[in-house]
């Protein structure tokens, strides 16, 4: 860290004579570009440059895309695990709500652009990437189709003891997706405060509940 | 009579969202949209930022009240044919990397006097903001059909492209968001809008070859800073500074990846 800073107040210029004698390495780039987003990003409405910090997970990933590569197994293993245990469960008990508020929640992609408010409700964004029910025809494809979530896993009881760990997963995957999958591209909704508790239970109804139409 | 674009806007806009509702949505909507920017092309409004653009750049302005004719945007000074397609691109008069936007804002504060620092601070679609947008609609249509060549043999303008390859990546905000989110594979969607794969050359006139670009949809002249600018909104971060070098590394980035691409700037967007 204390080197990041003391790097961050060279200019470019720097790196410009250094590359005279040898070709500038990769940590060179990781510390300029440090120097260039704090250099360039300003504090807008509710989006605080603080938003800029990363996390090591978001670290790591983001490295690894770079580089082109997988995470090593170790780190994704260490990842997964680390955000598992930050899983929320339902403090109620209750994994299911609503699944007519779930679809609202999946439509909406409102929320915490510096162009919303600390007072917008936030959406869940689910199909700017998603299939969902088969009457919404503008659907994302980033991530996979989640029609039929809830059938297509046999769920016929979301409350039985057969149902439990597809409920548990599914809740455990929308409250924190790096929980089963270290560089996941989907937003932890619940860890990150995008989506309350009540909200989430929502959108399991949706992708769970028999009645709902993801599941005829 | 001939009718006026914003009739010809409004009835093909009608007959697009008509089409939404049919079986094979996905493709019948990509088609549409083809058609209708097609139908657009020769009554693109682009062109009435251009025509304005091209007053200003022959106009008498500023301070010291002269034009932009003399402004040199990388080939020499008040040559604007092929300029767009090798920009960003270092200079050795300011010592940095420059995009067309922050190049053209040099030459207004040089040659005419204005305040660059104020300019950089007004609001887009505002006062002289607006006419940097105008100023480099006119300059990029200028090589229109041409294809994006970027020099890479500045160390600054290496540095830049592995410094917005990095940006690119980087993961953050509350969303854990980054560019490469929706723009790193191929055939990707948000909902209906297709996203070009902006690790590579997308294509002619794709990505970082459309911008500038008229927006239907709220009927503005973007430029690429505001197209990064609203990039960046979307993804949930904190505001690019205009002109920041952030979004001249990614526009290095992009550039040089889509070399070969033919740019068709100024382009039509929804």
């Amino acid at each position: 860290m204390k080197k990041t800073m003391r790097y961050a107040l060279l200019p470019l210029a720097v790196l410009t004579l250094a590359a005279c004698t040898s070709a500038p390495s990769g940590t060179d780039y990781e510390k300029l570009t440090a120097e260039v987003v704090k250099a360039s990003f300003q504090d807008r409405g509710i989006a605080k440059v603080d938003r800029l910090n990363q996390d090591e997970a978001n670290r790591l990933c983001s490295a690894a895309d770079v580089a082109g590569e997988q995470l090593d197994e170790k780190q994704a293993k260490a990842i997964e695990e680390a955000n598992l245990k930050l899983v929320k469960w339902p403090t109620d008990g209750k994994f299911l709500g609503d699944w007519k508020l779930g679809e609202q929640i999946a439509q909406s992609g409102r929320g915490m652009t510096w162009s919303d408010t600390a007072t917008t409700v936030n959406g869940g964004n689910c199909y700017n990437c998603h299939q969902i029910s088969k009457e919404e025809i503008s659907f994302g494809n980033l991530g996979p189709s989640l029609y039929n979530y809830g059938k297509l896993r046999g769920v016929a009881d979301p409350a039985s003891d057969a149902a439990k760990p597809i409920v548990e997963y599914t809740w455990g995957k929308l409250w924190n997706a790096r929980a089963y999958n270290a560089c996941s591209q989907m937003p932890r909704a619940g860890h990150m405060g995008i989506l309350t508790q009540e909200q989430i239970q929502h959108v399991m109804a949706l992708l769970l509940d028999p009645q709902s139409p993801v599941n005829k | 009579m001939k009718p006026s674009v914003a009739t010809r806007l409004t009835l093909m806009s009608v007959a697009v969202l008509a089409g939404l509702g049919q079986a094979h949505a996905q493709n019948s909507t990509a088609e549409g949209i083809a058609k209708y920017r097609e139908m657009l092309q020769d009554g693109n409004p682009a062109e009435l930022f251009e025509a304005k653009g091209e007053d200003l750049w022959k106009q008498k302005r500023g301070p010291k009240n002269v034009s932009l004719e003399q402004c040199d945007l990388g080939k020499g000074p008040g040559v604007i044919e092929g300029a767009f397609v090798e920009l960003p691109r270092f200079f050795k008069d300011t010592g940095r990397v420059q995009d067309l936007e922050t190049r053209l804002i040099t030459c207004m504060e040089t040659l005419q006097g204005f305040n660059a620092a104020e300019i950089v601070k007004t609001p887009f679609g505002r006062g002289e903001m607006a006419n940097v947008t105008a100023l480099a609609t006119y300059v990029a249509t200028a090589s229109k059909g041409m294809r994006f060549n970027l020099p890479q043999t500045h160390a600054q303008e290496k540095n830049m492209y592995e410094v917005g390859k990095r940006l690119f990546f980087a993961r953050g905000g509350p969303h854990d968001f980054a560019c490469a989110s929706c723009h790193a594979t191929d055939g990707g969607r948000i909902r209906l809008q297709d996203l070009p794969n902006l690790t590579k050359n997308p294509g002619d006139g794709v990505g970082f070859a459309a911008w500038p670009a008229y927006r239907v949809s709220n009927a503005q002249m973007w430029g690429m800073q505001l197209r990064l600018n609203d990039c960046y909104r979307q993804q949930r971060f904190p505001e690019p500074k205009f002109g920041s070098d952030a979004t001249i590394a990614l526009g290095v980035y992009m550039g040089v990846n889509a070399k070969t691409a033919e740019s068709i700037v100024p382009a039509i967007k929804r």
